[in-house]
């Protein structure tokens, strides 16, 4: 047991990056997620390494490598298209969920008033519900009104949770604002209009990156949703992929693995650019602190 | 105009003297800057409350069988099953929202504080978030598969191959994949929003890391676990591509989603649907309060007054 030698890591100076002892608890620790990382390494890579597979049957690795598969995905599926519409989606569900969500975070981060309660609830309601369960109905109610199987719905329904969302991520940032700033603004006779554009914009650009940012990549992942609302010609990456899954056997899995490998880089890009603007372990303790 | 409950000074004043409706209104919250909540409110109230009623509304006018028609069908029908759905759901939901809390508690206590690559760890995490279930699901079924590199693994080692994909714990692994880095990301911040000297008083008065975590951490924690908790049920009750592309969509993984759409995209049962929606709806919400019900009394006066 000579890694339970080493002193107990906790006495060690706060502030200062040290590695974690290892005791036998924390070698468990560490165990236990370097399972869970072999695992998700497996997953991820077994879906590249087919994708520039030659062939690949009853061996560890294929027997050749081409990059064939994805000009042949580019071609059999539209990507060009696929991926056009996934932009077009997200862009246009970022910014109509920002536009309407930021004042009204502003308002729900600075008033109280009779009904705040309600409403908040009516707002958490699309974040807590399974897509599923809204989606249905929804779907059914855009489909009479013709605004669905197409691009209209598919925004539509985007924004159901994208807004709340918004809302809820902006929240902590306009409650850091100082309110004195706001008043003295309003002293010197900015409207309410001016006090958005001068003063509240630009210090809120961080809080509007953040709720931009991850509302993109929930929109690009979101799965159900835009399954319910989408036509072949405005299928997302991800609708598009499950669609060449769930038709499998007679297509080669090569290329249907190729197009995940096309969605996995769209998302780490994203993830890249996410993680730039928003550190996934702040998000709530900025709240905390606000709280407390 | 007797209103019970007027400031004095204005009660029994004639309309003249009262003043402005806008500045009575103004006293108590409501003005012209609440107008910005407007567009959201219609939003939320034209795309999520109004489909939410039409919906609840065609669950009760189906073509036949009267007024609880859909309800009936969904839960005796043998060919809906719903009832059994609910139960595959649960089964495929719980355990895979508590393994994943529980596993994220020791794991991210033990990595609360400062240390090396912490931030690469995070980022690493993220990942399986980003991806999503659809893509986990293409890659468990290479990874997973009967010539899968697990399996091959398993072969040099001696072992029998396991069928892993296509049942029960291949939605579960898809489960805990995307849903434990997201639980453990949770709880981490919620860690490290807890003042940790706290702790640290506890510590000089003798506690060991025992009676630390029982009576300090936990109790301060709680409300982060529920909250989480619920998150992460969330997002395994509503399993539906991984449950048709891992799983057994016509046996031991036929969810209650997959039931709703297929009465909705496969047989056109607008009325079955929405009612297998609204069920759906109902067996989440009840979960959630049971959870929130028991954090209430669990932890009440516990935590000291804070939270």
């Amino acid at each position: 047991m000579s890694l339970a030698l080493k002193p107990k890591s906790d006495a060690a100076p706060q502030g200062t990056k040290r590695a974690l002892a290892a005791t036998p608890g924390t070698f468990l620790i560490w165990g236990s997620m370097a399972v869970f990382l072999l695992l998700l390494l497996g997953v991820v890579s077994s879906v590249v390494v087919n994708s520039f597979a030659k062939e690949w049957f009853d061996t560890w690795l294929p027997a050749g490598y081409t990059p064939a598969w994805y000009a042949d995905a580019w071609k059999e599926y539209d990507l060009g298209q696929v991926v056009g519409t996934t932009l077009t989606v997200a862009v246009a569900v970022v910014g109509i969920s920002v536009l309407i969500g930021a004042p009204a975070s502003y308002v729900l981060a600075r008033r109280s008033f009779p009904g705040k309660n309600i409403l908040m609830l009516v707002f958490l309601l699309p974040i807590m519900m399974p897509p599923i369960t809204y989606g249905i109905p929804l779907a059914t109610l855009l489909t009479y009104y013709h605004l669905a199987p197409g691009l209209t719905g598919v925004i539509l329904a985007n924004l159901v949770p994208s807004i709340p969302f918004v809302i809820l991520t902006m929240t902590p940032f306009i409650e850091q604002i100082n309110p004195s700033i706001e008043s003295a603004a309003r002293m010197c006779g900015a409207n309410m209009l001016r006090l958005f554009t001068k003063i509240l914009a630009p210090l809120l650009v961080p809080g509007i990156l953040a709720a931009a940012v991850l509302v993109l990549v929930r929109t690009v992942g979101m799965f159900e949703l835009t399954f319910l609302t989408s036509d072949s010609t405005s299928d997302t990456l991800v609708v598009a992929l499950f669609t060449a899954m769930t038709g499998a056997g007679i297509r080669a899995q090569q290329s249907v693995d190729a197009m995940a490998v096309v969605y996995m880089l769209m998302m780490m890009v994203l993830l890249v650019v996410a993680l730039r603007f928003v550190n996934p372990t702040q998000l709530v303790s900025q709240v905390r602190e606000e709280t407390d | 105009m007797t209103m019970t409950g007027q400031r004095p000074g204005r009660a029994k004043q004639g309309p003249a003297n009262r003043p402005a409706l806008s500045h009575r209104l103004a006293e108590r919250g409501i003005d012209k800057l609440l107008l910005l909540l407007l567009p959201a409110l219609l939003f939320a109230l034209v795309l999520f409350v109004y489909p939410f009623v039409y919906g609840l509304g065609l669950s009760f006018q189906p073509k036949t069988g009267g007024l609880f028609g859909a309800y009936v069908k969904f839960f005796t029908d043998p060919s809906v099953r719903g009832l059994d759905s609910i139960w595959v759901t649960l089964q495929l939901a719980l355990p895979a929202a508590l393994l994943n809390v529980l596993v994220s508690v020791p794991l991210a206590y033990k990595m609360r504080g400062k240390f090396r690559g912490k931030r690469a760890l995070t980022t690493v995490l993220v990942i399986p978030i980003t991806l999503g279930t659809v893509l986990t699901a293409e890659g468990l079924l290479n990874f997973f598969g009967q010539r899968g590199w697990l399996n091959r693994f398993l072969g040099v080692l001696g072992f029998e191959p396991l069928q892993l994909v296509q049942n029960y714990w291949g939605v579960l692994w898809s489960l805990i994949i995307s849903g434990f880095p997201f639980a453990f990301l949770l709880i981490l911040s919620y860690l490290s929003g807890i003042d940790p000297s706290l702790e640290a008083a506890a510590r000089t008065l003798g506690a060991d890391w025992k009676q630390r975590f029982r009576r300090i951490t936990l109790p301060l924690l709680a409300p982060g676990l529920a909250i989480t908790f619920c998150l992460t049920f969330v997002l395994a009750f509503s399993v539906f591509p991984s449950a048709i592309l891992v799983g057994d969509p016509s046996g031991s993984t036929r969810v209650i989603a997959y039931v709703a759409y297929n009465a909705w995209g496969q047989q056109f049962d607008y009325p079955l649907a929405s009612a297998a929606a609204i069920v759906m709806g109902a067996v989440e919400l009840i979960v959630i309060v049971l959870v929130l019900i028991w954090r209430s009394r669990m932890y009440k006066g516990s935590t000291g007054g804070k939270g």
